[in-house]
């Protein structure tokens, strides 16, 4: 029987929604799964952590050099805690999931399956190559299954459950030669772009920040997230933590608005499993129309205000 | 300083990729490739900084059958001093390109490894962080800043919460993000003189490396598709779309 293990993300001695779903990952594998919290005081983040249905138990590991997600510091003591004998190691695929993942299966010696989508058998899983315009089905080898998973592919298990806490130390010692100089943070006055049920997403065709207003009036009519194209990012319209797709995130909400967006493969890896997408271009032969749900051609700066007026 | 690029030749971004009928992959044959784009942008980033006088010697490093030998042209075009080809026909998977990276760096006493954050065939995003495992260094991803200083370097990283700044000792990984910086355009006289520069041809035997456990592909599928919905004309139309759908 497989044991899991799932190393919980969290910022600010809070939760990060991930790891509801790739509990619903791990529980498909089937088995124990333990949850790891690995903080510098975990007590609040595990006690949420236990309410996820289908925790067996949360180690928390509270350690002075936790302070901040460093891979180089949470590596050792992943695999220090690998040695308690799990068969399979889930990270949430995040950009801190991305960053220590590897690091952790390089250490234990095996490949890493990254952005599981799907999950046929222990070892066995689907993920997506190529910005996912194809799916490969892939069997791990023998030895610990350590994988990142595709949050926007699984729904979120329920809460109800309260699976015992227990405090766990580890004795792998912080490397060197890695300090945390600063984060400079979105702030979070909107719902989170990857959890978010509804997202309006503006493109290059916004042209500034400032008629970036549009969107963001847009959204909070609807109370959406906002995310954008990366020649929106480039063009310095938005900051780096709003762009959807092949490189940026990948989203899965209710309700997706493309707005001024062409509908470049690269952005469209993003959006794929969004429930309904609403595009708005003005050019009626943008690729995005091939995918939307609902489309209509218009220029943005009439459409949207007057979209925003009626809803 | 010495820094090692580590440059991969895949299916071109544009290329609107073809599965085999027998879901046996992807179809490569006949299909324009170049330089991973976060390669391109990885190269860029230590000829910047070899301009700059911050480094003294760039050697280009790709893993693959033959025709890896476009693509370390293509480095050396960029600025790459030299270039190493670890000639294996057939697919690498990262934790085997990190060992014969990590044999390269450790051989060539090289102070940075620049890779890019990811390969576009693959989507893995492993093989920076793999490689500085394997070293035991530090590793600083997803990079969108970096100014060395003397034996640091701070790399500003694109994160989901934002940008983080990392400071690391050398001998360091770092990966390339998409915004690190606008990789040049080459020039006819650049591509020329790449002509003449040395590509040393190695083997994973040569490395005294060998190749790790890996994923065993089982099958190839296209993604579901999304079928066309519909075109509205009004914005009236769209918001009765809308709430027909029950969304707003
Ligand atoms: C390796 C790699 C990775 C990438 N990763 C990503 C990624 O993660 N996410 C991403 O988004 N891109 C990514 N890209 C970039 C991608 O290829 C496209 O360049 C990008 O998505 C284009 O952004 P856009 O649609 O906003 O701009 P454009 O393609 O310039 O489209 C602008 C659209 O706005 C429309 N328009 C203009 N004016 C108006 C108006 N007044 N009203 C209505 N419509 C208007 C135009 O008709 C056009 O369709 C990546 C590229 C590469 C090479
Ligand atoms: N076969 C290869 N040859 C050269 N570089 C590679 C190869 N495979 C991976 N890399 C490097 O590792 C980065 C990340 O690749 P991956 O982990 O496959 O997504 C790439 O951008 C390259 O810089």
């Amino acid at each position: 029987m497989s044991k899991i293990l799932i190393i919980a993300e969290h910022a600010d001695g809070k939760l990060n929604a991930g790891l509801s779903k790739v509990l619903a990952a791990a529980q498909k594998i089937g088995g124990e799964i333990d949850v790891a919290v690995l903080a510098t005081d975990g007590a609040s983040v595990a006690a949420e952590a236990a309410t996820l249905a289908g925790v067996t138990r949360v180690l928390q590991i509270d350690n002075a050099n936790n302070a901040h997600p460093i891979a180089v510091v949470l590596a050792p003591q992943i695999v220090e805690l690998a040695g308690r004998g799990y068969s399979h190691i889930l990270f949430p695929g995040t950009t801190t999931g991305k960053d220590v993942a590897p690091r952790v299966a390089a250490k234990l010696g095996v490949p890493q399956v990254s952005d599981v989508m799907a999950v046929h058998s222990a070892t066995s899983f689907d993920r997506p190559i190529y910005a996912g315009n194809a799916i490969l089905t892939v069997e791990a080898p023998a030895g610990v299954v350590v994988a990142t998973v595709r949050l926007a592919s699984f729904t979120a298990v329920a809460a109800g459950n309260s699976a015992a806490v227990e405090k766990v130390s580890v004795s792998a010692a912080a490397p060197a030669g890695t300090r945390f100089v600063s984060i400079q943070a979105a702030k979070a006055d909107r719902p989170d772009l990857q959890s978010a049920a509804r997202v309006v997403s503006g493109g290059r065709a916004l042209g500034s920040s400032e008629n970036f207003s549009i969107i963001y009036k847009l959204a909070d009519k609807i109370g959406a997230g906002v995310g954008a194209s990366r020649a929106a990012v480039d063009s310095g319209y938005v900051p780096n933590d709003m762009q959807v797709g092949q490189t940026g995130k990948i989203i899965a909400p209710e309700l997706y608005f493309a707005i001024g967006i062409s509908g470049a493969i690269q952005h469209l890896a993003g959006i794929k499993d969004a429930r309904t997408i609403v595009a708005i271009n003005k050019d009626p032969e943008a690729p995005i129309f091939e995918v939307a749900d609902i489309g209509l051609v218009g220029d943005l700066f009439t459409v949207v205000p007057e979209l925003e007026g009626k809803l | 300083m010495k820094v090692l690029v580590s440059v991969k030749r895949v299916v071109d971004y544009n290329v609107r990729i073809q599965i085999k009928p027998d879901g046996s992959g992807v179809v490569t044959d006949g299909v324009k490739h170049s330089m991973n784009p976060f390669d391109e942008i990885a190269m860029e980033e230590a000829v910047r900084l070899k301009e700059k006088g911050k480094v003294t010697e760039i050697i280009a490093v790709t893993l693959g059958g033959a025709k890896g030998e476009e693509t370390l042209r293509t480095a050396l075009a960029f600025g790459a001093d030299r270039a190493i080809h670890v000639k294996e026909e057939g697919e690498i998977q990262p934790l085997t390109a990190a060992r014969a990276l990590a044999a390269i760096f450790k051989k060539e006493g090289a102070q940075i490894l620049f890779t890019g954050k990811q390969a576009i065939d693959d989507d893995a995003n492993q093989t920076a962080q793999m490689t500085a495992a394997l070293l035991d260094l530090p590793q600083a991803t997803f990079a969108s800043k970096v100014e060395l200083d003397g034996t640091k370097a701070q790399v500003t990283r694109e994160i989901d919460a934002g940008l983080e700044t990392l400071e690391v000792d050398l001998p360091a990984v770092i990966s390339a993000d998409l915004r690190l910086n606008e990789p040049r355009y080459l020039k006819l006289p650049d591509i020329m003189k790449a002509k003449k520069k040395t590509i040393e041809a190695v083997s994973f035997a040569d490395l005294g490396v060998e190749a790790a456990a890996s994923l065993k592909t089982i099958k190839t599928t296209p993604p579901p598709t999304r079928s066309k919905g519909v075109m509205v004309k009004t914005v009236d139309e769209l918001v009765s779309a809308l709430k027909a759908k029950g969304l707003v």
